[in-house]
């Protein structure tokens, strides 16, 4: 436990004096705040809810979460860092969650600057609360899928760049599964729309906190993040 | 305190470490001997449990790195032959990360940065960033990391590869100084840093031990001659002849512009090389010698081999 903790406080560290994460949350902040203010406008600030945030929001997020991960542990192999903390004695587990840990540290940042959105809607108006806490959790799961599967694609490579278009790759075929799932016949249909990251979202955004969704997005995270830790594990056997 | 059983690994097809086995006894400096890609990057990896073997055991102290390498690491002081720094950080935040990865508690952590530091000698870069370093700085940066939590065992890979003159020396007296209460192994292809720092040698060719001995017998051990090379004016041929038929010579050859001449070291044949030349009415512009190169010595351990 030490461990992770001294790993990911050093991965937030270096976020937090690179230029990277600060561009990259500039964007997503400007991004999402452009599309949070059309929405609204849209309406004519009849529905205030922060619906135009979180349409653009669970793409960005995706987007995003594979630009956060690829240096975490592609980086490390091309400084030779990685021959490092693979003869400390600290677990192979311990290392990625530790960097799984930093990352979404890093995220749940970005998440927390977007608050401003309801709270300006608490000022100038009356959303409904539920559902915007149940879309934040919403993010904040479907983020912590999307940063194990960056860390994952991030443990093939010792190139950053391969390492965020891998994650991306998953991430988008994973993410329009769902609209396979629409075209396919009976049970498949309905197990490709299961696997699909997009499908389970919008119950979040209605408020509905299913279970189904929970264990679905805690699964995906758990098993790339196994994956991650397997591929460390059988670089040291190549 | 290092044992290595009949260690092979293979990369796919590509046999890099071939059936090897050694011991490394506590307190002993041992260098690493070898050319570029003959094993002993590969065989240092193991032994720090970064990669595992195709077959063979490696103990560090009373573990067995593969399967009890979390308990083996901790005896363990690595430094790659690419010194794994990250670049961003300043000197002390990453022997602070390192010292807290390595189990050291806050407190001793403080203690052991300021000992290493002035171990070698990084005072006055404490609180750069790494990145701004030069190469031979880095190298000590790498080297105070390794040390850290005061290991038992240290494992060095070229320590000194591609750091100036100065430098070399400088790192080498600290190896000298670090070695009096640790075991040290380390690799380098500069034969005479392995008679300056080691008490012992152990020679890797192409993934298999040639050869091993203290240093004191290194000189018997590599059959010892000596090489001079001359630049003679004067017809090639006969010069060649002439030179054959000197009293104490062992070999002449001819790789333009020079003569390659080897004589045995209990010779001395300079002072008639020189006399002789003249007498033929032929110029000597130059002589000078020329210390046997890695490759000739692997040649004659391994041609040796073969003979016996």
């Amino acid at each position: 436990m030490k461990n992770i903790c001294i790993i990911s406080r050093k991965e937030l560290k270096s976020y937090l004096t690179s230029p990277m994460a600060y561009i990259v949350t500039a964007i997503f902040l400007a991004l999402s705040g452009t599309f949070f203010a059309t929405y609204l406008a849209g309406t004519n600030y009849a529905d205030t809810s922060i619906r135009g945030f979180l349409e653009a929001g669970q793409i960005l997020i995706l987007l995003f979460a594979a630009v956060l991960t690829m240096r975490l542990i592609a980086e490390e192999k091309k400084l030779g860092t990685w021959e490092l903390l693979l003869t400390v004695p600290v677990r192979d587990t311990e290392i990625i969650l530790g960097k799984f840990i930093g990352s979404l540290a890093m995220l749940t940042g970005m998440l927390l600057l977007t608050f401003y959105y309801p709270i300006l809607l608490m000022v100038f108006g009356d959303p409904d609360l539920g559902p915007i806490i149940t879309s934040y959790l919403g993010l904040f799961l479907l983020g912590s899928a999307a940063l194990a599967i960056g860390i994952f694609a991030s443990s093939l490579t010792s190139n950053q760049i391969v390492s965020a278009v891998v994650a991306g790759g998953i991430l988008f075929t994973l993410w329009f599964l769902g609209i396979a799932g629409n075209f396919a016949p009976g049970a498949l249909g309905e197990l490709l729309s299961y696997l699909s990251l997009s499908r389970h979202f919008p119950d979040f955004v209605r408020g509905v906190v299913d279970t189904k969704a929970v264990v679905y997005y805690l699964s995906v995270t758990a098993i790339f993040l196994y994956l991650a830790i397997r591929s460390t594990e059988t670089d040291r056997w190549r | 305190m290092i044992r290595i059983q009949n260690l092979t690994k293979y990369y796919g097809k590509h046999l890099a470490v071939d059936d090897i086995s050694f011991n490394v006894e506590k307190g002993e400096i041992v260098g690493f001997l070898g050319p570029n890609a003959a094993g002993k990057t590969t065989t240092m990896r193991i032994i720090t449990g970064y990669l595992m073997p195709t077959r063979g055991d490696v103990w560090v102290g009373d573990y067995n790195m593969m399967n009890n390498s979390l308990d083996g690491r901790r005896l363990i002081g690595y430094m790659p032959e690419i010194v794994p720094l990250y670049t961003d950080m300043t000197t002390r935040a990453y022997l602070y990360f390192v010292a807290r990865l390595r189990g050291l508690h806050k407190k001793r952590t403080k203690i052991r940065i300021d000992e290493v530091v002035e171990t070698c000698h990084l005072e006055d870069y404490i609180d750069v960033i790494i990145g701004k370093l030069s190469k031979g700085f880095r190298q000590r940066v790498g080297l105070a990391q390794a040390i850290i939590h005061d290991p038992e065992v240290l494992i060095l890979d070229e320590p000194t590869i591609g750091i100036d003159p100065i430098q070399v020396a400088q790192t080498r007296g600290l190896i000298k100084e670090m070695g009096k209460r640790r075991t040290i192994l380390l690799s380098t292809h500069i034969l005479s840093e392995v008679s300056m720092i080691c008490d012992r040698v152990i020679i890797i060719h192409e993934g298999r031990i040639a050869a091993q001995d203290r240093i004191e017998n290194l000189s018997t051990l590599l059959k010892g001659g000596n090489r001079i090379r001359l630049k003679v004016q004067g017809p090639v041929e006969k010069v060649t002849d002439r030179l054959r038929q000197l009293h104490g010579i062992r070999a002449v050859s001819y790789e333009k512009p020079y003569h390659i001449v080897e004589y045995p070291s209990d010779q001395e044949p300079r002072g008639e090389i020189t006399e002789d030349l003249v007498r033929n009415g032929w110029t000597l512009l130059a002589m000078e010698s020329v210390e046997m190169s890695l490759e000739d010595i692997f040649l004659s351990l391994t041609t040796a081999e073969v003979k016996g």
